[in-house]
């Protein structure tokens, strides 16, 4: 029912828009509860335990009852407001928590059962047989009650989020937000004005009032367009401040496209801003509270003041025969605009005594109140209770005013409580809750138009003072300047359940039963009842059901107290607060020079870290991955294999005191290191674990580059950072990370130096280039570096050049290392190698290991301090029974050993306290023939040639293991050496 | 929550490491005995109120900070560059 004549709509622009597959017309600057209401449609939802008809409540983002799902498919969104959701062409919206129909859901037999669903009643209800609380009752439970279901598929639209700065955060855009931006924008702060709605004037828009000569709509579009036209103002409108955080953080949700068509056109649903401001100024308004009666719920039942936003900001008449109940002069306005727009007022019902109003052209009941309302999917009538008895009389609609909460949420982000404030009977902010914000306005329990203004452009000096900035004088408008006048009525007496909390369908039987078990404290009650659970979160219902609990439990309001309100305000999407971590964005990939290579010889890549690497290089007639395998170790073992070893963390060490800061951070001493030499160092934490191995060169008297492992490559940085800048800022050295700057392959096999001096400008042997020797050398003019070290246990090297080289060098490689009867390797035959040379990963140095249990504890020098050494000789971690890395092969019937299985003394029975250790790593040898691993056993050491039993319990499989040294090809080193 | 690095500037804590008490920074002598070296490593205050932290700027300039901080209010008093106050303890 439209009125003529009113309204912020677009006539010219008619829209039309599905619901429930229904085709409806609206107008451009429509939502989709107001299009339903101009078109007659009141019923828009069903309740969530009961599944009773409900209609719209609100016109904002506080809306309870009016949740709708948009879109189809994966585009589909759950519990939508209907109040904010804009309405634009083809937008298809579906009701929920109905079936089959909104107009007829079955589920509404719960209504007829709602003796037997009161709150608790899960917990009281279905404790027995115990087992089908699983099973049968929470199933059935969770599909009877409930909101929006999420579509199942993957989200397929865009989301983003983003960082602002300002020195003025101004939360919400009514008349205190718009005079504070004013204010703070014409003196040159930078300021951010954030408002939930799509056009900023909050209740300006909402009312029918003159502001400063002219209709309040129009004062505030003027006011918008001025802050726009300034540089140092930033206006975002269809943005909700959903937090409030720690040094002047906010959070803040952006619908940026949720109100027109966007599939396909990537630009992002929503985004979720973080913003750092200096100084804040809440002016979020403040939310009507309803009036607890039996049957309040019923569809036609709004709050006063949504009444007159659907009257003058969508020229939307909510009924034909309208009553009016309230406990304020507030009511009285809605009675009045409804009037002068030609709206049939059925009677205006005051609860207060002694109220008249001047020639009024309706009924004016005083000391009355609304006791029932009847008609189940739209109102018909309300029952009327004054001193004299009950009479019904007809209305299609009831606009109720209980008061005005202010929206005190954001001030109670960081743990702030609200004071209560008896003259307007509600929650106002405590000042200083959060550090740099002022609460203003509504907000802060100040309700005429007037004081509004005066408030913002008061707040906003105060901030410009803590900037440190002048204010501008600004005059003030004329405007609407009513005292607010209330006396409390939060419940009316009477038989029949009357709703607190719409969303979660709590009523005040259910806080009175609460009270009556004992549930006493507010956040008891919460819990019990579930009231302001709801993504609403209470935000219609907090108030008024404390002021239940207080009368039920003999307590003042104040007494009480309020849950805890936290963010978000409103709902936020994880999709928005996640926005680019979705599938790959997640975690980003670090690709190798050789990446493109490996992808092209169809190599599997598998992740180390956020590497990506080649497991192994299918060839041929290859049908499974132990074939290419158990190849390439053999290029290695027999001719040359090539394998990019980019990955391992390399850090660049220079500086007088680089040889101090290495004999500090490694076990054994590098000092004495000679120029041109490569020593493997381990590491171990300051508690005396291992942190970390790899070798370190010394390329220079003051300059070492160290490699790290793949995976510790950051910590092992970190570390070096802390010891140089925590521990010994005194000592002339730097540390720098030249993982990305080299890509360094291994060149690995007998044929290794052959295939080498094929390359390098000026050819080595074994003499001027030994094992453990490093140097620079040039590659067809490039200067590249050569170290002689060796993973696999083969004559070895690894060769670096800067990172643009190593794409076109590893090509090289490989081919000249296929036309030696050898190739690349991958991953998988690097595990074989290192195994079967008993080389560590971090599978062994796990966090738990001691140098003692690797067998390392010799390498520990006694010459001096390193970090972990004096924590490394506890007794703990010197007990003789720990476990020690040992060799472990199978002799039994069973050949397979797999990682992670426990060992167990061949007749002990295979539970935790028997273990006598585990397996570490394993892989098939081909050298050997067998499946070999590494693993530790107490005592270890000195137990080769015993027998264990191998019980892997999570795959099933058991085997016997012979324990043995954990080297199982060329022990005596030799092969590397030649 | 922000952090004032002395060299970046004031950045998002997204762009820090987080490692504990500033107490790491007086590492004991070797032969300071297991009770110091117990308190070193594992012991560590929990107050309501004031606390110093070291944090890296992992994600900027790479320093080691030591923050001094409120853990009732959360308020930051002072950022300090970890290689400063190590130098005023010798």
């Amino acid at each position: 029912m439209r009125i003529a004549g009113r309204g912020m709509i677009d006539r010219r622009k008619p829209v039309s828009f599905t619901f429930d597959g229904r085709r409806y017309s609206g107008f451009a600057g429509d939502t989709v509860a107001s299009a339903l209401l101009a078109n007659g449609q009141r019923l828009m939802g069903r309740s969530f335990k009961y599944h009773r008809p409900r209609g719209v409540l609100t016109a904002g983002s506080e809306e309870p009852n009016a949740l709708v799902t948009t879109g189809v498919g994966p585009a589909s969104e759950p519990n939508v407001r209907a109040t904010t959701q804009e309405i634009y062409e083809g937008l298809a919206v579906r009701s929920q928590n109905a079936w089959p129909s909104l107009d007829f859901d079955v589920m509404a037999v719960n209504d007829l059962a709602s003796p037997y669903l009161g709150a608790g009643f899960y917990y009281k209800t279905f404790m027995w047989p115990r087992r089908f609380w699983e099973r049968v009752y929470e199933p059935v439970i969770r599909r009877a009650a409930g909101l929006g279901a999420l579509s199942g598929q993957p989200n397929a639209d865009a989301y983003e989020k983003a960082y602002a700065f300002c020195d003025l955060l101004v939360i919400g855009a009514g008349p205190t937000g718009l005079m504070a931006a004013l204010a703070a924008g014409r003196a040159g702060a930078d300021v951010i004005l954030a408002d939930e709605d799509a056009v900023m004037g909050g209740r300006l828009n909402a009312e029918s009032e003159i502001v400063e000569g002219q209709p309040g709509q129009a004062w505030a579009a003027e006011v918008v367009a001025e802050l726009a036209a300034m540089d140092n103002v930033r206006l975002m409108p269809r943005t909700t401040v959903t937090g409030a955080y720690d040094g002047g953080m906010f959070g803040a949700l952006e619908r940026v496209n949720q109100h027109r068509a966007r599939r396909g056109t990537g630009a992002p649903l929503e985004c979720f801003w973080r913003i750092a401001a200096k100084q804040s100024i809440l002016a979020a308004g403040a939310l009507e509270r309803p009036v607890a009666f039996a049957n309040n719920d019923r569809p036609g039942i709004m709050m006063a003041g949504a009444v007159r936003v659907y009257l003058n900001r969508w020229g939307v008449a909510p009924g034909k025969q309208v009553a009016v109940f309230g406990n304020n002069d507030d009511a009285h306005r809605t009675a009045r605009e409804l009037a002068a727009a030609g709206v049939h007022v059925a009677a205006l019902i005051d609860c207060r005594e002694g109220v008249r109003v001047q020639g009024a052209a309706y009924p004016v009941l005083s000391g009355a109140q609304v006791c029932n309302a009847s008609g189940r999917k739209e109102l018909e009538a309300v029952t009327i209770r004054t001193a004299s008895g009950e009479h019904k009389i007809q209305a299609d609609c009831l606009a109720i005013s209980g008061g005005w909460n202010p929206s005190v949420h954001l001030t109670c982000h960081l743990n702030g409580r609200p004071t209560w404030n008896a003259d307007i009977q509600a929650f106002v902010p405590t000042p200083g809750a959060v550090p740099g914000m002022r609460a203003a306005g509504a907000c802060n329990g100040v309700f005429s138009t007037r004081g509004c203004f005066v408030a913002g452009l008061e707040a906003a000096t105060a901030a410009l003072e803590a900037l440190g900035r002048k204010p501008v004088a600004i005059n003030f408008p004329e405007a609407e300047d009513a005292a607010y006048k209330l006396e409390p009525l939060w419940a009316v007496a009477g038989k029949g359940r009357a709703w607190l909390d719409f969303q979660n369908d709590v009523c005040v039987k259910d806080v009175a039963q609460a009270a009556a078990e004992n549930f006493r404290s507010v956040e008891h009650m919460k819990r019990y009842t579930t009231q302001g659970m709801a993504p609403d979160q209470g935000k219609n219902s907090n108030v008024t059901a404390l002021a239940v609990l207080a009368d039920a439990t003999g307590r003042g309001i104040a007494e009480t107290g309020t849950t805890t309100f936290r963010p978000p305000y409103t709902p936020v999407s994880i999709a928005a607060m996640g926005a680019g971590g979705q599938g790959k964005g997640f975690a980003p990939e670090r690709f190798t020079t050789s990446h493109a290579a490996s992808l092209a010889m169809k190599a599997p890549m598998v992740e180390a870290g956020l590497w990506y690497r080649p497991s192994y290089f299918p060839r041929g007639q290859e049908r499974h991955w132990r074939q290419s395998c158990d190849r390439e170790v053999g290029f290695v073992r027999n001719a040359v294999g090539i394998c990019d070893v980019s990955t391992l963390g390399k850090i660049d060490i220079q500086g007088p005191d680089a040889a101090k800061l290495l004999d500090l951070v490694y076990v054994n001493t590098f000092s004495s290191l000679k120029v041109g030499k490569v020593r493997y160092g381990l590491m171990l934490r300051e508690d005396g674990f291992v942190m970390d191995d790899g070798t370190c060169a010394r390329l220079g008297d003051q300059h070492y580059l160290m490699t790290t492992t793949t995976g510790a490559a950051g910590q092992v940085m970190r570390h070096l950072e802390f010891v140089t800048q925590c521990l010994h800022p005194e000592w002339q050295v730097h540390v720098i990370s030249v993982t990305d700057h080299w890509a360094q392959f291994a060149v690995a096999g007998p044929k290794s130096r052959d295939l080498l001096n094929g390359l390098l400008d000026a050819p080595i042997d074994n003499a001027s280039f030994p094992f453990m020797a490093c140097g620079a050398v040039q590659l067809g003019g490039v200067e590249a570096r050569l170290f002689r070290i060796s993973f696999s246990g083969e004559h070895a090297y690894e060769i670096a050049v800067p990172a643009r080289y190593g794409a076109a060098l590893f090509d090289l490689l490989v081919a000249r290392a296929e036309a030696m009867g050898g190739g690349a390797y991958g991953m998988e035959a690097l595990n074989v190698l290192r195994l079967e040379k008993g080389h560590l990963t971090h599978a062994e140095i796990d966090g738990r290991a001691t140098a003692g249990d690797v067998g390392m504890e010799a390498m520990v020098s006694d010459a001096k301090d390193c970090i972990g050494k004096t924590m490394s000789e506890r007794p703990g971690l010197r007990d003789p029974k720990r476990g020690q890395l040992v060799g472990l092969r199978p002799v039994g019937a069973v050949k397979q050993l797999t990682a992670g299985a426990f060992l167990f003394a061949p007749g002990d029975e295979a539970i935790r306290e028997n273990a006598q250790g585990h397996t570490s790593s394993v892989g098939f040898s081909p050298d050997i023939g067998t499946f070999i691993g590494l693993g530790f056993v107490t005592r270890g050491r000195q137990r080769h040639g015993e027998r264990l039993r191998m019980v892997d319990h999570l795959r099933e499989i058991e085997a016997e293991v012979e324990i043995c040294a954990p080297v199982f090809v060329d022990p005596e080193g030799g092969r590397a050496r030649g | 929550m922000r952090i004032e690095c002395p060299i970046c500037g004031s950045r998002d804590r997204r762009e820090f490491y987080y490692q504990g008490a500033a107490v790491a920074l007086d590492r004991p002598a070797p032969d300071a005995g297991d009770a110091v070296w117990d308190v070193y490593l594992h012991l560590r205050d929990n107050p309501a109120g004031e606390t110093r932290d070291l944090w890296q700027h992992e994600g900027g300039c790479g320093a080691w900070l030591v923050v001094t901080r409120d853990t009732v209010t959360h308020a930051i008093s002072a950022v300090e560059l970890a290689s400063d106050v190590k130098r005023a303890m010798a």
